[in-house]
């Protein structure tokens, strides 16, 4: 492997999201409004109401609709503190996917529709890299900025949950399993499936704004699970997040495998 | 290798679909040489660089390149090439010195030569006071020196360039020629270019192809090809002032020949066939002009190709 090229475009990549506007927005805003803000307000509610317990009690005909298990993990805890861990650790946990699923979908539309709408992408099917190791550095410019931004959420998260539920907790509430495997399996799998997504929509448009809102569709599959959770019909447990990532990892392993068949210097000419 | 041929090919073609790009070409290439590929706009240059680089595979035949076949050694080969792509494919958002600095971590200049060999460069193609500016903010000409600069960043034993004088100034221009010039004279280097410019491929180049629909339809030096295929000749006639109008009449009565006064007495003839002559000048005595002069030119690369381009129209 030329690790030293697959460096450099990486590199390459991300100073172009660094400088393009239309990139780096929406990846700063959709972290910034779902890992800080959302949380924020929700944490807030119990306490800055301080009569919330009576309007909370509605939270009782709520959770008699929720599955047993998620029932049972709420066994023990105030109304206030009912709804800090419902909102806090099940139902924002969709959301948070959303983060790493649009940085990858985002910076994967520019870096492989964005690049051929730039004619940029002949000069680099010129250099001394294969076309696995130019479709792996191109593959990574997108995953690590969409995971490293999952994580830094997810500790953002942690502390925006824990120090603003402070007054209802009383305690470090977050993260539980599910999260963890949520931010270190699923959300590194999601980030990929993405990826696979836009470079599949990137062979077939010919401009970043084609690829970016096509790519976005799997937002559907987030907020499906977010539905899902809502009405009761699952809720985010370990066994859930376990499985779920695993079918993430499998869809984003084919979508990238049948991408890096399209990725063959040839093909790729023939399309610019 | 093949003796001291850097690129040989052998019934190299390219199809897409029913389309033949590049059809069954033979080529040789000699270290040191411009080698000039020239032809209309899809005539096959621009496939056949990719074939070269092994960035496309063949449809048909086989290439070597120095001394690898670029269908399955591409990467080892892209590292001792360079290539002007047609279109400098620049990324606009970052500096001149960014570009060339990541084009040559791609290319894998030694860690400790890539912040010297970029700042040579740019100072070689007169950008290194704009050198830290977005490249988004460059004249064509100066996006045209810094892709060609990209191009030699990894100091490539073969260069091919794709219209690399196209959109410059004559400054430029004969930038490039200079630096052509010193890279085959001075440092060996073979280089492989594409044009549409036939008067710099008669400066430039020690052979010349001409493509046309894909195949090679003339290949030979500039002037072999010049006295071979061009059967239209160019003269200069200086006969009595007031005899212009003789002149004129005798060419009027030749095929596509035109003439043109440049001076009282002196007259440009051009588009007469090579064989009228003898005729014109038999011509013009019997009609009492008093000829002083005239001299023939030597014939161009030009006026091959064109003289190609017309039998082209007529057998397509």
């Amino acid at each position: 492997m030329n690790t030293r090229a697959m460096r450099a475009i990486v590199r390459r990549d991300l100073k172009i999201v660094g400088q393009t506007k239309g990139v780096l927005l929406p990846m700063i805003v959709v972290p910034v409004l779902m890992m800080i803000v959302l949380p924020a307000v929700l944490v807030a509610v119990p306490v800055l109401v301080p009569d919330v317990a009576s309007e909370l009690d509605d939270l009782s005909a709520m959770l008699a609709a929720m599955p047993d298990g998620l029932r049972q993990s709420l066994i023990g805890y105030t109304p206030a503190q009912q709804w800090v861990v419902l909102t806090v650790l099940y139902m924002l946990a969709p959301l948070y996917l959303i983060a790493p699923l649009m940085v990858a979908s985002v910076i994967a539309a520019d870096s492989f529709a964005g690049e051929k709408e730039r004619k940029t992408l002949e000069a680099l099917l010129y250099t001394p890299t294969t076309d696995l190791e130019l479709y792996a550095a191109k593959l990574l410019s997108a995953w690590l900025p969409a995971v490293a931004i999952a994580w830094i959420g997810f500790v953002l998260y942690g502390l925006v949950a824990n120090i603003g539920a402070w007054p209802v907790m009383g305690r470090i509430y977050f993260p539980n399993l599910s999260w963890v495997l949520l931010a270190f399996w699923v959300s590194p799998a999601i980030a990929a499936l993405g990826l696979g997504v836009s470079v599949l929509v990137s062979v077939r448009v010919s401009s970043f704004q084609e690829a970016y809102q096509l790519g976005a569709v799997v937002v559907v599959l987030v907020v499906g699970l977010m539905i899902g959770q809502i009405s009761g019909v699952i809720y985010f447990s370990v066994g859930l997040v376990a499985v779920l990532g695993a079918i993430l990892w499998l869809a984003a392993a084919a979508t990238l495998w049948v991408g890096s068949q399209s990725f063959q210097r040839g093909q790729v000419l023939a399309r610019l | 290798m093949d003796n001291d041929n850097v690129i040989v090919t052998q019934g190299l073609g390219r199809r897409f679909g029913a389309t033949v790009a590049v059809a069954e070409i033979d080529i040789q290439v000699a270290a040191g040489e411009v080698f000039g590929l020239l032809g209309h706009n899809g005539a096959g240059k621009t496939t056949t660089v990719r074939l070269l680089n092994g960035v496309l595979t063949p449809s048909m035949g086989s290439a070597r390149v120095l001394g690898m076949d670029p269908a399955t050694d591409g990467p080892r080969l892209r590292r001792r090439t360079g290539v002007l792509t047609e279109t400098p494919g620049l990324t606009d958002k970052l500096s001149a010195r960014d570009n060339l600095t990541l084009f040559a971590e791609m290319y894998e200049v030694p860690r400790e030569m890539v912040s010297g060999r970029v700042q040579d460069l740019l100072a070689l193609f007169g950008l290194d006071d704009r050198a830290d500016e977005p490249v988004g903010g460059y004249s064509r000409g100066m996006r045209q020196r810094l892709a060609i600069a990209r191009a030699l960043l990894h100091d490539p034993e073969i260069v091919f360039l794709d219209e690399p004088t196209a959109g410059l100034d004559p400054v430029a221009t004969r930038q490039v020629h200079e630096l052509i010039t010193r890279l085959t004279q001075q440092e060996q280097r073979t280089i492989v270019l594409c044009t549409h410019n036939l008067v710099e491929a008669q400066r430039l180049c020690s052979r010349v192809a001409v493509l046309a629909h894909g195949a090679i339809v003339a290949m030979g030096t500039p002037r072999d090809l010049a006295q071979r295929l061009a059967r239209q000749a160019r003269l200069t006639l200086e006969v009595e002032p007031g005899d212009e109008p003789i002149v004129r009449a005798a060419v009027e009565r030749l095929d596509r020949a035109l003439v043109e006064a440049t001076s009282p007495g002196e007259l440009h003839v051009t588009g007469l066939d090579r064989e009228r002559v003898p005729d014109l000048v038999a011509d013009l005595v019997r009609s009492g002009a008093r000829i002083y002069r005239l001299s023939p030119h030597e014939p161009t690369l030009e006026d091959a190709y064109f003289a190609l381009q017309s039998d082209e129209e007529v057998t397509p």
